[in-house]
Formats: C-alpha cells, sequence, structure tokens
C-alpha cells in the first residue's frame, strides 16, 4: 500500500547575503491515513522548513534538490508550479495549523468570513453551505455558541478558543493532511490537554494523516504514532513513539531526554547537552551532532563518518554514527 | 521574623478598567488578599496559568504595581522596608536589593549596546560605583559567574543564542549585588537542553552568592525540579502552598490535581489520565463568588457549587496549606 505522504531524499538550501545555507538534507519520512508523525527537535532543527516543503510554502530564495520527492497522494509536489495546481494542496488536501492563533487569524476580518472565504475558494459551494459547515465545525471543536464566534473577530476570543477556531477553520476544507506545527506550544497545560484530546478525537472521526511539530517531548508521547528527531536539518534518529521515547539510541535523542524535567523522578539532576548548536552557516561535515556529542567515536568526530539512518529495530532506525556513539554512552 | 526575608501581608492589587469612555468604570481584581512569607535563601516557586495573577504579585514585591491593600515588608539585615509607604530614596535602596530576570531574552536586551554596557548600566544608573575601572571589574567579575566570556563583552547581543542571552540578563540583574531576584518565566522561551543549563545556572548561583527567588513558571515539572516551597495561584488566589515535593506528592486542592494530570507524560503508554478541566479561567472583572475555582471544579460540593464558601488557606499539614473549599 502506497503512503498518504512520503518525503524522499528532501534537501532544502537557502541562498543569503551570506552565502548559501542548509536548512535540510536529504531527509525521508512517510506518513499513512490515520497515522500522527511526531516531529522534535531544538530551535533551528529544520522542523517547520520541512513541513512548510509540503506545501511549497518556503520563501523565494528556496531551492531544492533535483532528485527529491514529495508524493503526496501520488503527485509530486515538488514539480507543481502552476497556481492551480498549488491551490489544490494549500488548504485543500494540506491544511495547517500554527503555534500564534492570534496572527495566524486576520485581526479585522470576522473569523466566519475567514472561514468561509477558504471553503469557497476550495470546494464548489455556495456561501450558504458554507456558513453551516463553518458553525457545524466551530461546535464540533467544542466552541460554546458557535453562531455568536462566527460573527466575532480573533481578538475577542481567548487563546484556547482561537486555537480551536483555527483547528476549525484547517479542518472544514477536510484535508487529507494536516500539518501541525508547535499547536499547543501557546497554550496552558489544562488547555492543551483540552487541544491534544480534540486533535486525537479528530483524526481518529477523520482518518486524516497528521504531522504535529513541537519541541515537547511528552506532548509527543501523547499524541504521536512514529516519531522523527531532527537536529541542525537531519533526521537522526527516527521510529515508533514507544522505542524513540523508551529504547533511544541516539546520544542527541538520550540528550533530550536527559535534558527533560521529569516530574516523577524529582532527584535525577537536569543535564543539559553541552555546547550550542552550531550556525547553519558552518554546518559540521560528516555527522552534525559530532561538535556537542558527549560520546563521540575517534571517526565521528573527525567527521569521517557520513550520516545514514541504519535500521537497528524494524522501523526503529538510527544515524549509522549516532549508534556507535550511542553504545558508549 | 528573623529568617524571612519578604513578608507579603493581605496584599490585593486592583486594576480600574473602563471599556470606553461612556461606560461605567470597574475594576479588575488581580490579586487577592495573599499572604506569603519568602525565607531567606528559599527558591520560592509561583504557578499558575496565565491570567492568574502570577506576574502582578512579583512585581507588587518589587514595587513596580501599585499595592491597593495590605502590605509588602522586606526585612534587610539593619532594617526593614514597607513597600505600602515608600519614599523615593527607600525604593532606589530597595531596588539594588530586588532585582527581576525577564521571560524574553530577544526582547530584554537593547540591541544597540555592548554586553558590556548592558551589564553595567544598573551599576551606573544606581551610582553604585565610583570610577569606570571600578565598574569593568564588577561587570567582568560578575560575567565570569554567569559563565560568560569576557571576551564577548564587547559584542553586541544579536550575536547570541538565547541561553547566552538570557545569561546576559541574569548577568544584569546580579551587578547590583541584590539578595532577592523574581524571576518571571525566565526559562519559558528556551529549548530543554538550554533551559536545563539556565536552570542549573540560577540554582548554582543561590548558593554562590546567597540569593533567595521567587521564580514564576507555568510549567509544573520545571518549578517541581528547583523550587522548595510552591504556591499554586488561580485567579488572583493562591488555592495551595506548601513545601515543594509534598505538594507534588499529595496534592489536595482540586486545582492543583487537575494541573500536574494535565502535564502530558513522557510515557507513551501513560495517555489521557488528564483530568480535564471543562471551560476556561473566568475574567478577573467578574470572578466567581464564594471559591473562585468552582466554575471548573471536577468535583464541587453542594456548599461551594452556591459559592457560600469564601476563600481562605487552611493548614492541612505542618507548612501545607490548603483552600478550606477543597478540604471541606
Amino acid at each position: 500500500m502506497s503512503h498518504l505522504l512520503e518525503v524522499k531524499n528532501l534537501d532544502v538550501k537557502f541562498d543569503t547575503d551570506e552565502g548559501r545555507i542548509t536548512a535540510v538534507e536529504n531527509i525521508s519520512l512517510s506518513v499513512d491515513q490515520g497515522e500522527v508523525l511526531g516531529i522534535v527537535g531544538e530551535s533551528g532543527s529544520g522542523k517547520s522548513v520541512t513541513a512548510k516543503s509540503i506545501m511549497k510554502l518556503n520563501p523565494g530564495n528556496t531551492s531544492y534538490n533535483e532528485d527529491a520527492e514529495i508524493i503526496l497522494d501520488n503527485e509530486n509536489v515538488l514539480q507543481f508550479t502552476s497556481k492551480q495546481d498549488l491551490k489544490k494542496i494549500r488548504g485543500g488536501k494540506v491544511s495547517m495549523i500554527f503555534q500564534e492563533p492570534m496572527a495566524s487569524f486576520a485581526p479585522a476580518i470576522k473569523i466566519g468570513a475567514q472561514m468561509v472565504e477558504q471553503l469557497l475558494i476550495h470546494k464548489n459551494i455556495n456561501k450558504d453551505e458554507a456558513k453551516s459547515i463553518s458553525i457545524n465545525m466551530l461546535k464540533r471543536v467544542g466552541i460554546a455558541d458557535a453562531e455568536k464566534r462566527f460573527n466575532q473577530y480573533a481578538f475577542e476570543l481567548s487563546g484556547g478558543m482561537r486555537q480551536r477556531a483555527m483547528i476549525a477553520m484547517a479542518l472544514s476544507t477536510m484535508p487529507k493532511l494536516l500539518l501541525a506545527d508547535e499547536p499547543t506550544t501557546a497554550l496552558d497545560v489544562t488547555i492543551q490537554a483540552q487541544v491534544i484530546n480534540l486533535i486525537k478525537d479528530i483524526i481518529k472521526e477523520y482518518q486524516m494523516g497528521v504531522i504535529f511539530i513541537t519541541h515537547d517531548l511528552g506532548v509527543i508521547a501523547q499524541v504521536a504514532d512514529h516519531v522523527a528527531v531532527m537536529y541542525l536539518g537531519s533526521v537522526v534518529e527516527k521510529g515508533p513513539v514507544n522505542e524513540i521515547l523508551k529504547n533511544p539510541k541516539h546520544p542527541y535523542t538520550k540528550g533530550l531526554l536527559q535534558a527533560l524535567p521529569d516530574i516523577n523522578n524529582l532527584d535525577a539532576p537536569l543535564s543539559p547537552i553541552p555546547g550550542n548548536i552550531p550556525s547553519p552557516l558552518d554546518r559540521p561535515t560528516g555527522c552534525v551532532f559530532r561538535t556537542r556529542c558527549p560520546h563521540h567515536n575517534p571517526e565521528g568526530k573527525d567527521g569521517k563518518i557520513k550520516m545514514k539512518l541504519i535500521e537497528v529495530e524494524p522501523g526503529h532506525w538510527v544515524d549509522q554514527c549516532g549508534i556507535q556513539c550511542g553504545q558508549n554512552g | 521574623m528573623g529568617d524571612n526575608l519578604i513578608s507579603v501581608n493581605n496584599v490585593s492589587v486592583n486594576f480600574d478598567y473602563q471599556e470606553n469612555f461612556i461606560s461605567k468604570k470597574q475594576k479588575i481584581h488581580a490579586v487577592n488578599n495573599i499572604n506569603i512569607k519568602i525565607k531567606k535563601g528559599s527558591f520560592f516557586g509561583l504557578v499558575g496559568e496565565s491570567g492568574s495573577g502570577k506576574t502582578t504579585l512579583g512585581r507588587a514585591i518589587l514595587g513596580a504595581n501599585k499595592i491597593s491593600s495590605g502590605n509588602v515588608i522586606f526585612h534587610d539585615d539593619e532594617r526593614d522596608y514597607d513597600l505600602t509607604d515608600i519614599n523615593k530614596q527607600d525604593l532606589k535602596e530597595y531596588r539594588k536589593k530586588a532585582q527581576l530576570i525577564f521571560q524574553d531574552p530577544y526582547a530584554a536586551l537593547s540591541p544597540r549596546m555592548t554586553v558590556r554596557d548592558i551589564i553595567a548600566e544598573p551599576l551606573e544608573v544606581m551610582k553604585i560605583t565610583n570610577s569606570r575601572q571600578e565598574t569593568d571589574e564588577r561587570v567582568r567579575d560578575i560575567a565570569a559567574k554567569c559563565r560568560l566570556n569576557i571576551e564577548h563583552l564587547r559584542r553586541f547581543p544579536h550575536a547570541f543564542s538565547g541561553g547566552q542571552r538570557q545569561r546576559i540578563s541574569i548577568a544584569r540583574a546580579l551587578v547590583s549585588n541584590p539578595k532577592f531576584i523574581v524571576a518571571d518565566e525566565s526559562v519559558a522561551a528556551l529549548d530543554v537542553s538550554i533551559q536545563a543549563d539556565i536552570l542549573n545556572l540560577l540554582k548554582h548561583l543561590q548558593s554562590e552568592l546567597n540569593l533567595t527567588y521567587l521564580f514564576i513558571s507555568h510549567d509544573l515539572s520545571v518549578v517541581a525540579h528547583v523550587c522548595d516551597v510552591v504556591a499554586v495561584m488561580y485567579l488572583g488566589h493562591i488555592v495551595e502552598m506548601g513545601p515543594s515535593r509534598e505538594l507534588f506528592k499529595n496534592p489536595k486542592h482540586s486545582y492543583t490535581k487537575a494541573l500536574l494530570s494535565s502535564i502530558p507524560s513522557i510515557d507513551p503508554e501513560k495517555r489521557s489520565e488528564a483530568i480535564e478541566l471543562k471551560g476556561e479561567i473566568p475574567s478577573a472583572l467578574n470572578p466567581p463568588p464564594g471559591c473562585v475555582f468552582r466554575t471548573r471544579c471536577p468535583n464541587p460540593g453542594i456548599d461551594c457549587k452556591g459559592g457560600e464558601i469564601t476563600m481562605g488557606l487552611t493548614e492541612v499539614e505542618p507548612g501545607h496549606w490548603v483552600d478550606q473549599c477543597c478540604v471541606l
């Protein structure tokens, strides 16, 4: 069976005044229907750039490599150039939820009008139908007084409610793939728990594929089926969520887990990963993590080991340099 | 009173609010009748969701917000400072002793000043040092303590990462040699590995420089890790307060329980154990009478549902205080 989304050997580079920056290098991922793929990593690891590539939303100075493929529903998105084709994916087959819902709604247009507008673009329906779909969707995500909220502006809603409205808007076109970029980061924990449960319910109900981007491993543990751990534009480890969180192999994944304060184990010291994330302008050759790796092997340290994912358990892939270092630590 | 550094007695902070110029003036009850004592050398945590009044209380203790009723007393070695009626001279003295670290290290540092000038500014404004040489010495000294590279002092903030910037903010707060630090969501904007680094630094500086912290955060696992004493705030009230381990192991108030269960567990096999709170935090313009949490409480009693029980803390274990509505 073919995957809903398959990303193969994707490189994303940006041309800037200071030179060509590699934001993402040689990434391969896949998402099936009804499955949640979590992408974790620190800021600057290329999580959002990867997601935006799927909708070709990266800025004009972006270049993709020739042999990369992003296959969505049997079509290569990277080949799309016409507005007509791009419209099919942006908001049609793929929808996106962002971190800051205040910034993603237009402030001077009513929420309802924004929801209706996108439905009219993507679906062959009239205004009244669009309105009733929107109001039903607002009700579905748990907004009380949906009719009243439909005629309000984004600033009149609270943070949690705005994020619900954002989710309703993203889902009303019935996308096949949902990209959620840090959708709960700006929310309080109790609201975050509500939104996570809502997203899980909706995935089950509509059987869509989801890419869930976050820096919070706890959130990943709660929502994802599979996880990809990114560092400086490369996937260093990927696999089923249980494997990655309970049996991590790569020193970076281990480091992330050790830096996390665990409320059930207050005696464990917080151990930060030493050093700073290098600038993408001088990206290390060979293993990208070698400048901060606490257990580097001699060859990996010199950058002689190329990045390559190897399957260590069924479905659990780890960068080959990291396998060796992981055994040392 | 010997071992307390800060005493907060029955403090309330109200703000005037007028929706537009013809509507009636209303009062926002941001902080209500708070009593806390912060011991010397302790790491006091204040947790709660946005809008619970954590920051307002922190600012009131620093003398940056007007206190509507009650008083805040800072017990210094020689004398006490009462912040409710403090004169300008004393306030200046107090500011040397109590400092603030902000949340966003990108917004808190002026992009046009070098790191040296940023750290030196408090010394110059408060006229603590007498010569440039002395200032430079103090700046270098505190920079080294905050693990900043001395060579970096000539650079501008844009050259630094988030973690390094937060270390610059910490150095600036500590340069006047304060005794009391309010850290307002100081690690919220940082990645986990950097967050761990900054928390370790704050802990280390506490023992080295004999500091007392008021640590404001919405992240319970962080607070549980670093704080000795924790107060949980909801809608301007403290609903539970106690020694950190006791409080997190044995929470009594239903809000604390719900908060704790909402922390996403790192274990994928433990999903959906969250006690889901319905709805959102009510507006501080018209808080519900009686127990402020009753509108969202998962298991309200008959009396508190009607709002007939007033708010007030009761001591259930030595040092562990819970709002009486949830004890009954």
